[in-house]
């Protein structure tokens, strides 16, 4: 096992080096002079040259590099030009709804997918399994700021259940949050319980033809305690995967959510940031968020190899 | 000769077979159906949009449907249908393009890559870097530095999908790498490029082709999201993305603007995943296996009985 988490943190090395010379190439990707860019056409050459020397744009590339990968490495990722904030004060400032909407959003979507997942296989080829499986396409098919606006053309404009758009932070009470963040939550775990629907229904299925679950109905075991006890937790290593995996998706997916219902999180510091051209923070939150991707994926790969010793043997031939 | 003529035929039968089953998919017909229909429509644009997508009129704001407006017209009196029809046209050609180019030059990357030791590792730790960054993500963060037009929307979208379809064609040219018939054709002396180009390529078409197909889909959802993030296509250019963007500013008296653009955004992926879905089914020889496998068993079952 410290073999396997020894390796896998090895890989990361240069996966990362990769992401830090796309991010720091991503402020040089502007046509033209950035320094014109950010101050407009009408700045003056002196203005120009000191916010060049300020941003050390005058310095060679590889410089530039080294400067602010051990910039990165100390913390410090420049600051906004526009909020003069440092960026990692900003990005942790608009973290909290991110997170609440992505814990929430999975847990909608674990919560539906194992019920109809499991409603699926016990009637196979019914239409209750032919509707479930229809659900999943469109989860897995329809993309989520799409659902969002569907979900508000519905949920508040029609019926008016539910605020159009805005955020409550928890501090204003738990069910004024949740209220709040209920259709963007729907909206962004769609995609995910459409992919573990599926993956609890066809694991559930193979499951069902194992043996010893023979042995159980022959037993005289009542269905509910087969399919719950007998069958699910059995089905549930290859269910956890997926979920796992989502998890990932479901940060970034958050930012696209988050602009469909105005919600204050990295999202929209995102787009702000890209209607106010602040480069700074751009660069900074897509290293932050993919880092962090990155590191869930890890995490959730390393937990896999701790609760199932065969995919640490396989990882490792 | 004889040997000629005693391999053709099961070949033959083989391929109509194929063909066949393709047609007999139900998922994959339907799919094509949607997509024939879809393209049709983008073809035809100008033909088929009863108005100019760009033409202001003040005096027809928001219009609910009607027969003079099918979709209804939105926020400056441009009627909806046209510009529906133009966007798909746009959400097309991004697909076709993205999965197109990015096909090209992730089939180039995977094949180098299975083929030579040293790009190997040069390639896929670059190819490994940019797969690990969230893809609507990286799109948005190049459309936002480099401006938000066409062309820049396309490279976005082809550097953040090439890596996909680069793993897809290594992992299977190292497959056939490991092939009796390549290392017959080694020994025999052949030069690696014959076999990379004229033994490889046709061997990997399948699982190629369904990635691309997958590209082609998520390329198109990703352009949506990025014009409805306001980092994507321009206004007053049409794309489904930016008229769902103006939608959402009148979502309270203007549903059509959401409704509509927004069924045929789920009308194109879901043709485009069906479509991925059933040539995986057709082309895969894994899963045809499997099957023939499973239905041998079943036959022999039967016959016990």
């Amino acid at each position: 096992m410290l073999k396997y988490t020894i390796q896998r943190l090895l890989q990361l090395i240069p996966i990362f080096f990769v992401v830090a010379v796309v991010v720091f190439f991503l402020a040089h990707l502007t046509p033209g002079d950035p320094v014109t860019v950010l101050l407009g056409d009408e700045a003056s050459a002196e203005a120009k040259a000191e916010l060049r020397h300020e941003l050390g744009f005058d310095l060679p590339l590889y410089t530039q590099f080294t400067q602010w990968i051990s910039d990165v490495f100390r913390g410090d990722l420049g600051e906004s030009f526009f909020l003069n904030q440092p960026v990692t004060e900003v990005f942790f400032n608009y973290l909290g709804p991110t997170i609440s909407l992505a814990i929430y959003a999975q847990f909608i979507a674990i919560v539906l997918s194992l019920l109809f997942g499991v409603i699926a296989a016990r009637r196979r080829g019914t239409v209750a399994d032919q509707a479930v499986t229809g659900f999943s396409l469109l989860g897995i098919s329809v993309p989520s700021f799409l659902v969002g606006l569907f979900l508000i053309l519905l949920f508040a404009v029609q019926l008016q259940w539910f605020p159009v758009a805005g955020y409550q932070p928890l501090s204003e009470g738990l069910l004024e949050h949740i209220r709040y963040l209920t259709l963007p939550a729907i909206a962004l775990g769609m995609m995910q319980a459409g992919l573990i629907t599926r993956m609890t229904r066809s694991s559930m299925l193979d499951v069902m033809k194992t043996n010893y679950i023979k042995t159980a109905k022959s037993k005289g075991l009542r269905e509910n305690k087969i399919t719950y006890k007998h069958a699910l937790r059995n089905a549930f290593i290859p269910i956890l995967t997926v979920i796992g995996e989502s998890f990932g998706t479901l940060i970034t997916g958050a930012a696209v959510v988050e602009t469909v219902f105005n919600i204050p999180g990295i999202g929209q510091l995102i787009v702000n940031s890209i209607e106010r051209r602040d480069f700074t923070v751009i660069q900074g939150t897509v290293l932050l968020i993919t880092v962090t991707y990155v590191l869930i994926n890890l995490i959730v790969d390393l937990l896999y190899g701790a609760v199932d010793p065969r995919i640490r043997l396989n990882k490792k031939k | 000769m004889e040997s000629e003529i005693k391999i053709k035929p099961p070949k033959a039968a083989k391929k109509k077979s194929n063909f066949r089953k393709a047609l007999q998919n139900r998922m994959l017909f339907s799919g094509l159906v949607i997509l024939a229909i879809m393209a049709i429509i983008s073809l035809f644009a100008p033909l088929i949009a009863p108005y100019n997508p760009y033409e202001i009129d003040p005096m027809n704001r928001l219009q609910s449907p009607s027969l003079a407006h099918i979709f209804g017209t939105d926020d400056v009196g441009r009627d909806v249908f046209s510009r529906v029809v133009y966007g798909t046209r746009i959400s097309f050609f991004i697909g076709i393009a993205v999965a197109f180019v990015a096909g090209m030059i992730g089939l180039i990357i995977g094949l180098l890559s299975a083929y030579f030791r040293i790009l190997d590792h040069i390639l896929m730790r670059i190819v490994d870097g940019i797969y690990a960054f969230p893809s609507i993500l990286l799109a948005l963060a190049i459309v936002a530095v480099r401006g938000p037009n066409v062309s820049n929307v396309l490279m976005a979208l082809i550097i953040v999908y090439i890596p996909s379809i680069s793993r897809v064609v290594r992992s299977a040219a190292l497959v056939v790498k490991e092939q009796t018939f390549v290392e017959a054709l080694i020994a025999q002396g052949a030069n690696k490029w014959r076999v990379l180009v004229i033994h490889t390529i046709p061997n990997i078409m399948s699982p190629l082709i369904i990635q691309v197909t997958f590209v082609f889909a998520i390329a198109i959802i990703t352009e949506a999201g990025l014009s409805f993030l306001g980092a994507g296509i321009p206004a007053p250019d049409p794309s489904l993305g930016n008229i769902l963007f103006d939608g959402k500013n009148v979502i309270h008296n203007a549903w059509w603007m959401t409704v509509f653009p927004g069924i045929t955004i789920i009308l194109l992926v879901l043709g485009l995943n069906t479509v991925g879905d059933g040539l995986r089914d057709t082309l895969d020889p894994k899963i045809v296996h499997a099957k023939r496998k499973s239905k041998k068993r079943s036959l022999k079952l039967g016959g016990k009985k």
